[in-house]
């Protein structure tokens, strides 16, 4: 049986390629979790997690949530609401350290 | 009656019901993101212990975000099984995702139960409080994914699930996944960068 008959149908990935991107995933949060515990790290912990995190992120989107294939709509339905919350984060983060960096300096003086 | 006779789509030529769950993914990302940034506003500021590097306990912790990937992989399977109208591999997957969930569920009742009696409640400091209200939430989205999964499975049990109603399967995986991706970032946040 066929699905709506002008609705677009999007062509997915095979299984053989969810398992793929499942073994980078599974890959991945070996790394994180290896990078955690490695003290050598220590000095770029921070980056290194935040890289290896948003590469598992955009691997599911990508793949398993089909935005790769999919219409655009979608990725714009889904990206613009996702800048705008990390771009509050940002600047949450900002007004709250930055905050206390200026007590701290006022404090200083 | 095919499913032609039940899908609306729109005049782009997107389903709608998809469209809607795409939209419902976007107001998500604010929740959530306002849930983190609350958590790491708060960061490092609580004036009583515990303190996360005293409590979290990242191997177990591991292990459910290995969990929660799996369960992420089995869900896209069950889809590709239900797209192909293998309903015997599509109903394993169904269950195996839901089963994954409640592994989690019961990891994540396990580490707050650990928790309260090391003596962290949601009142006892700024990190108690924003911890579980970040990871409950979370927790409370597993739950209602693990319910859908379990209707769907017993909808495949009963024969009125198929390849017709493989959109529906894709919603679901949707949602399975926008909370997998979520348990991503929390766990590289709360976790891993403390």
């Amino acid at each position: 049986m066929q699905e709506g008959g002008s609705v677009e149908r999007p062509v997915h990935p095979s299984a053989d390629v969810y398992l793929r991107v499942g073994a980078v995933l599974v890959i991945l949060t070996v790394l994180e979790i290896g990078v955690f515990y490695v003290p050598a790290f220590r000095p770029v912990l921070v980056p290194v997690l935040l890289v290896l995190s948003a590469a598992k992120f955009t691997l599911v989107v990508m793949f398993y949530m089909h935005l790769k294939a999919d219409s655009r709509f979608f990725t714009f339905l889904f990206g613009v609401p996702l800048l705008l919350a990390v771009g509050v984060m940002v600047a949450l983060l900002f007004l709250f350290l930055g905050a206390l960096t200026l007590k701290g300096a006022a404090g200083a003086g | 009656m095919t499913h032609a006779a039940v899908t609306h789509h729109t005049s782009m030529g997107l389903d709608n019901r998809k469209m809607a769950f795409w939209a419902f993914i976007g107001s998500e990302c604010l929740l959530f993101t306002s849930l983190i940034s609350t958590y790491l506003v708060y960061k490092g500021k609580s004036v009583v212990g515990p303190y996360p590097p005293e409590i979290l306990n990242i191997p177990f912790t591991s292990v459910s975000t290995f969990d929660l990937l799996m369960s992420s992989l089995m869900m896209v399977l069950a889809l590709a099984a239900v797209q192909r109208g293998d309903m015997k591999w599509g109903k394993i997957w169904l269950f195996s995702t839901a089963l994954l969930g409640l592994v989690f569920l019961g990891g994540q009742v396990l580490e707050f139960t650990e928790f309260v009696h090391k003596g962290l409640t949601i009142s006892t400091n700024l990190f108690g409080c924003t911890f579980f209200v970040l990871t409950g939430t979370h927790g409370a989205h597993v739950a209602v994914g693990v319910l859908w999964l379990l209707t769907l499975w017993v909808r495949a049990l009963q024969g009125k699930l198929g390849p017709a109603n493989a959109m529906t399967v894709e919603i679901t995986g949707l949602y399975w996944h926008f909370v997998d991706v979520v348990w991503i970032v929390i766990f590289t946040v709360v976790y891993l960068i403390q």
